[in-house]
């Protein structure tokens, strides 16, 4: 499903080459959910950007349901950031002046699909918030946003959704529901990836992959 | 994306900025306004030029003596008075071939009183053929006649407005008034012309027979010693044989003052056409210049709406970073731009359009003094502020749009 090669990402910094990877070999499997883990400068969140097709690699091929999106131009890769893929960040990035339906229907209008607001009232209620639809960001509670934000990254059915510290602003109890929704969508066959650098959350998932400096060194099943 | 989702985007984002999106559209409507109501003060004149003209008929030649030391246009509208023309010259034009009509005038300011009542008007010392060059009708009694002119008769003619100023219901006929503490009987009023122009109302006018005017109000002497005439008008049968008279004139000029063939006209001789050119340049000058001045304003304008879509799209970076992680495409952020520009642009114009529609309105109730402009928005001045609107929205636009359009999302996202 995600086949990503020998993966280098090389920023330049000034004059200076910084190495970001250093070579990722990945493969994730339809229905797995995995973390990311490694503290900051491990190349992690460059990663997450690739594998999110917000980045392009330096070196390497990142082959993407079979197709290799590494060659793609940026408007391809709007579209499939748009239809296949869900974001999920650690701000929650919602529109403050517009309403949890309104966020949840940003994606359709870039890919211009039929009734809008019915899917868009669909994914709130699967994350458990259709009675707040009409809420906005400000009127709801940080565990509520991140749902809405779920929801806007499911909206148009992903093939991966891809969560960037999902809870690091949310406390424990908050935590554990949003997880929960979380499992529970991947066990609708959703390819979950979290980007984490908590341990106890890494453990709730199937697999954890550890960065360090721009590598893999460890990548086991969670028991 | 489709256009009806950009558009609605850009609706939701300006009103949800009111009082910026009010202000930068301010310095449109005030830039919009601003050439609309100048432009159209300037047409107004224009109008009220042409038609002024027009309404003397384009078949008018005017003789006025003019300074050859003094050339240009000044020079020769009004003519540093030398007074070389006189009365024989009147009588010398009267015959040439397609002559129809030669109205000698001397004009000045006077005060006019009867009984209790006084008023100012222009006098003009004329002669019979006035009534009929320029027009007028009587209302009663009757206009200077030939046997007026040549006994230098103490009598005048009233323009409506005069003889209602000074005798009101009364009839005005035979009454006394007093210029320049010299009696005058009122032989003739004339009907309302309502026309005006320049300020002179053709209704505040007296008309005195030009010898009486020379010999017992204003004298006025060519350096030869006669009585000068300050401007002469001259009717042609037609419009074709205008340009014929008017050599005429010249050649018969020339030789009744003795011009040599290497000096220059102690005379000018212009056609109503001439004329209004002349006049058409200068308001046509006046017109660009106050349009230039509206145009400044409409500059300011549109640098604050580049200023405020700058500012707006560095204060939503994070925005056009989410926007462009979850599939929006270059294109679609600079639409989402363009258009908010475009729209703050479009409706300040639509504003500032219909302000300056009311304005011009308001401007052409005014009355200055006996004459008014009509200012005139037509359609064209129309066509051309919306067309500026939209180019100033897109040009202002475009910059900022491609800025925010060119963001990178992960950038933006990490943005503050």
């Amino acid at each position: 499903m995600i086949e990503l090669e020998n993966i280098t990402k090389v920023y330049r910094m000034g004059k200076v080459d910084v190495p970001a990877l250093r070579g990722v070999t990945l493969y994730i499997k339809q229905g797995e959910m995995l973390a990311i883990i490694g503290a900051s400068g491990s190349g992690k969140s460059t990663l997450m950007n690739i594998i999110g097709c917000l980045d392009k690699p330096t070196v390497g091929r990142y082959i993407f349901e079979g197709a290799n999106v590494s060659r793609l131009n940026d408007n391809k890769l709007a579209e499939v950031r748009n239809k296949k893929l869900g974001f999920v960040f650690q701000e929650y990035n919602l529109l403050s002046r517009a309403s949890a339906l309104s966020n949840v229907e940003l994606p359709l209008i870039y890919s211009g699909g039929r009734n809008k607001r019915k899917r868009a009232m669909e994914a709130l209620s699967r994350v458990g918030l259709g009675e707040r639809a009409n809420h906005r960001p400000t009127e709801l509670s940080g565990g509520e946003q991140q749902r809405v934000a779920i929801a806007r990254a499911l909206v148009n059915n992903p093939t991966v959704i891809l969560a960037d510290e999902p809870t690091g602003n949310l406390d424990s109890v908050v935590t554990a529901e949003i997880i929960s929704i979380f499992r529970q969508l991947n066990r609708d066959g959703i390819i979950v990836i979290m980007v984490t650098h908590e341990m106890d959350i890494a453990e709730q998932t199937q697999r954890i992959i550890r960065l360090h400096d721009g590598k893999v060194v460890s990548d086991e099943k969670v028991t | 994306m489709k256009f009806i989702d950009s558009f609605v985007l850009a609706i939701r984002s300006l009103a949800a900025n009111k009082l910026r999106s009010g202000l930068t559209m301010l310095g449109m409507i005030i830039g919009v306004g601003a050439v609309i109501v100048l432009m159209s003060v300037g047409a107004g004149l224009q109008n009220m030029i042409t038609s002024t003209f027009e309404e003397l008929g384009t078949n008018l030649l005017m003789v006025q003596p003019s300074n050859p030391e003094a050339p240009g246009m000044l020079g020769m509208m009004y003519g540093g008075f030398t007074g070389s023309i006189t009365m024989h010259d009147v009588e010398a034009i009267e015959r040439i071939r397609s002559v129809t009509g030669v109205v000698p005038a001397n004009e000045n300011f006077v005060k006019l009183i009867a009984g209790n009542e006084d008023t100012v008007a222009v006098i003009h010392g004329s002669n019979p053929d006035y009534q009929r060059v320029y027009g007028f009708t009587m209302a009663s009694g009757q206009f200077i006649s030939e046997v007026n002119l040549a006994r230098r008769d103490m009598v005048v003619a009233l323009g409506n407005k005069v003889a209602e100023d000074l005798f009101g219901s009364d009839d005005p006929i035979g009454q006394q008034i007093k210029i320049r503490d010299k009696r005058f009987t009122v032989i003739g009023v004339m009907e309302p012309r309502g026309l005006s122009s320049f300020g002179f109302s053709w209704d505040e006018l007296v008309v005195t027979p030009i010898t009486t005017y020379q010999a017992r109000l204003f004298a006025q002497k060519t350096p030869s010693g006669e009585d000068a005439v300050q401007q002469i008008s001259v009717q042609v049968a037609s419009a074709e044989v205008m340009d014929e008279v008017t050599e005429d004139i010249e050649t018969l000029l020339r030789k009744r003052h003795k011009i040599d063939r290497d000096e220059e006209d102690d005379f000018a001789v212009l056609s109503m056409e001439q004329m209004l050119g002349i006049f058409e340049t200068i308001t046509l000058a006046l017109t660009v210049f106050l349009g230039l001045i509206g145009g400044i304003s409409l500059l300011v304008g549109s640098i604050g709406i580049m200023n405020i879509m700058l500012v707006s799209v560095t204060e939503r970076t994070r925005e056009i970073g989410l926007r462009k992680a979850i599939g929006a495409k270059r294109r679609d952020i600079l639409t989402q731009f363009l258009l908010e520009a475009s729209m703050l642009s479009l409706v300040g114009g639509a504003i500032g359009l219909t302000g300056a529609w009311l304005m011009a309105y308001g401007i052409s109730l005014i009355d200055l003094g006996g004459f008014t402009i009509d200012a005139v928005v037509s359609p064209l001045i129309v066509t051309i502020a919306v067309l500026v609107s939209v180019i100033i929205g897109l040009t202002s636009g475009i910059y900022p749009a491609m800025r925010a359009a060119r963001l990178n999302p992960i950038d933006a996202l990490r943005y503050g």
